[in-house]
């Protein structure tokens, strides 16, 4: 057991998994002898060597498409790509081929590949290379979306993402790969997939999060609890497939509802939830769901960033305004 | 000449010429009269299958077809030099292809037909289904010969694709990774002139499509898509490289689209038909049968014979495929994900309930 950033806990599970599976290979671009632009991957080609952990060309199209092929092969591909504002290209081959090679050969070829980007603003990052588009691929039926928040859950869902027989877009929250630091047990346990974790209980308000915003969703609950305000904190940790057994069952004792997302508001994951709520649990909500999230603008330069990236006093605000409906 | 041929460089391999007279000696394994009356059966079969397709698709009793009418060489010729341990990432104008890797007509049929379990092959359970967004099956292929590369395994990918894939950017993203890495895969493209409305010289720079291995750095070889001997031949070759290590091949073979690009197209709107014409002098039958003839005793019995196997195989084919009634309706839950998650089982319970009233 040490006490470690997110960044190294990626790491971590990546090393457990490369020495657990010898069907695991790692790739992406600059992965290899530099260990990935934020040190992901540090260490691992020296460990395991270049035919398990390597760089492939610039091309981030090839690295999803060969990712597809090698996992229809038995491979455990776990692909890299550098940025999120990179990823876009690599749709054609999540969509058309990696979530859907199963169905469409009756379960005869698979896909266990894992796709992993850092995403998300905050870190004063360079145009293209702050946003949360995650709802894009929450949308994709047959993929799997799980976004870690503590180095604990990076550890352990990363490792259960290699594990997982189908694809996975796992997102890294950049904006604190640094910034918390946690006790890890390196111990090879992989966390369950599909499952909504309670990180802090209340009975006042359901406030649910995911990636860098959870950080921001305790922060807001910790400051309401001084002033005996309780907020239930769920970390969504998967988005597709979503947990709404444990939302419906926080909602029908808080009878309140805030959801914190960076990504922009309309069509975002939050929306979804907001939905499951509409029509799963409206007769115990005490008051309207809040969405505390981006606007519907493009992300800004950084210079305004943290004007567009929810803060603590909005989502406080947002559970205030809540609370007013008795 | 061929109207598509641009830049008017028609060098190629050809062993027949368009009327079946040997232009180049055969290779000694392929002076072979078994061999060859294997591929003219295929070729026939293939030919006697597509039109039994669009007659059922006419008929309303299948889907959208894309024909291989005329293309019929190029995938008895790959298809034939390919090992079983070999894997095949189809375009979706393969059904030839897929025959002679032993996809079955039924198989063929269902898929066609709007049925996934088309694509759960029994014969070659590790080849890739067809790819229909145009050019995606490049970078998969790369992935595949990857894994074949890093497990020191002697087998070769082969993908294929139409002269109009050939603009994609996942068809340079592979030709460059292939190279690179001197992967054991063998691209071949079907150079059948159009890319739905779009003439090749509309379409592409290059003097040929095999110029565009340049960019990967390996070699690229021109061959008569016709002449099933010589993309036998030629392809052979590419897998005995890929497979003693030497890297990948671009083959592309030269061909012509007799037909419609699919049963949902009509060529007339942008093609004249004076051209198609023509091409018929080329036809990849026409011209192994008289060789046969005048090589290989082939006589008009064998033909009739040949014809009558061909159908009453494609007659049992449709027969079996009309007999097997429509998956159940919950069927496309189950093998979206190994196991269904609790997320979707409220969906696939929902769709049960319908059912039932």
């Amino acid at each position: 057991m040490s006490e470690m950033t997110l960044v190294e806990a990626v790491n971590l599970a990546l090393a457990r998994a490369l020495a657990d599976d010898p069907e695991v290979v790692i790739f992406g671009e600059d992965v290899g002898v530099n260990g990935g632009v934020f040190r992901a991957t540090d260490g691992l080609q020296a460990r395991f060597g270049a035919e398990r952990v390597f760089d492939t060309p610039l091309a981030e199209t090839l690295i999803a498409g060969m990712a597809v092929g090698m996992a229809a092969q038995g491979l455990r591909p776990v692909a890299e790509i550098q940025f999120m504002g990179f990823i876009y290209s690599t749709i054609d081959h999540l969509l058309n081929h990696a979530a859907r090679l199963r169905n469409r050969t009756r379960g005869r070829l698979s896909c266990p590949l894992v796709l992993r980007a850092p995403y998300g603003g905050g870190i004063h990052a360079p145009e293209h290379h702050s946003e949360s588009t995650e709802a894009l691929f929450a949308h994709i039926p047959g993929l799997r979306v799980v976004i870690p928040s503590s180095p604990a859950r990076a550890y352990g869902l990363l490792l259960a993402a290699i594990r997982d027989p189908d694809p996975v877009v796992f997102l890294e929250p950049k904006r604190i790969y640094r910034a918390v630091r946690e006790e890890v047990d390196d111990d090879g346990t992989a966390l369950p997939l599909d499952h909504v974790f309670t990180v802090r209980d209340g009975s006042d308000v359901t406030l649910l999060g995911w990636g860098a915003m959870l950080q921001v969703a305790l922060t807001a609950a910790n400051q309401l609890a001084e002033e005996g305000i309780e907020a239930e904190v769920l970390d969504v940790a998967t988005l597709k497939p979503f947990d709404t057994a444990t939302l419906l069952e926080s909602v029908a004792r808080t009878g309140r509802c805030v959801i914190v997302h960076e990504a922009a508001q309309t069509g975002g994951f939050g929306a979804e939830i907001a939905a499951l709520l509409a029509e799963h649990g409206l007769l115990t909500l005490l008051a309207p769901v809040r969405r505390v999230t981006g606007y519907d603008t493009v992300m800004p330069l950084y210079r305004l960033e943290d004007h567009y990236l929810p803060s603590t006093a909005a989502v406080v605000a947002a559970i205030r305004e809540t609370l007013e409906y008795a | 000449m061929d109207d598509h041929d641009v830049g008017g460089d028609s060098a190629r391999l050809r062993y027949l010429d368009h009327e079946g007279a040997i232009v180049k000696p055969l290779p000694g394994a392929l002076a072979n009269r078994d061999l060859l009356i294997r591929l003219y059966r295929a070729m026939t079969l293939t030919r006697t299958f597509d039109a039994k397709i669009i007659a059922l698709q006419r008929t309303g009793q299948i889907g959208t077809y894309a024909s291989t009418l005329g293309q019929e060489a190029i995938g008895v010729g790959l298809g034939s030099a390919m090992r079983r341990e070999d894997l095949l990432l189809p375009a979706y104008r393969d059904t030839a292809a897929q025959l002679l890797r032993g996809v079955t007509l039924c198989e063929q049929l269902l898929y066609w037909g709007g049925d996934e379990r088309g694509s759960d092959f029994a014969g070659p359970r590790e080849d890739f289904p067809i790819c229909v967004p145009v050019g995606s099956q490049y970078c998969h292929a790369v992935g595949v010969a990857t894994a074949f590369q890093l497990r020191h395994q002697p087998r070769v990918a082969v993908v294929t694709g139409g002269d109009g894939s050939t603009s994609k950017g996942d068809f340079y993203e592979a030709l460059n990774l292939a190279g690179a890495w001197r992967l054991p895969v063998v691209f071949v493209i079907n150079n059948n002139g159009w890319a739905i409305s779009v003439p090749l010289e509309r379409q592409s720079g290059t003097t040929t499509l095999a110029d565009k291995a340049k960019a990967g750095g390996f070699p690229g070889v021109r061959v008569d898509g016709n002449d099933v001997i010589a993309v036998h031949a030629v392809v052979g070759e590419a897998l005995d490289r890929a497979r003693a290590g030497d890297g990948p091949t671009l083959v592309e073979a030269l061909s012509y689209r007799l037909g419609d690009h699919t049963t949902a197209d009509d060529a007339g709107r942008y093609r004249d038909p004076d051209e198609v014409s023509r091409h018929w002098a080329e036809d990849p039958l026409v011209r192994l049968r008289n060789y046969l003839v005048t090589g290989h005793g082939w006589r008009k019995d064998d033909e009739e014979s040949l014809l009558e196997e061909c159908s009453a195989t494609i007659e049992a084919a449709v027969a079996e495929y009309q007999a097997i009634p429509p998956a159940a309706p919950e069927a496309m839950f189950e093998h979206l994900y190994e196991t269904l998650p609790l997320a979707l089982v409220a969906q696939r319970d929902d769709l049960a309930r319908r059912l039932r009233r």
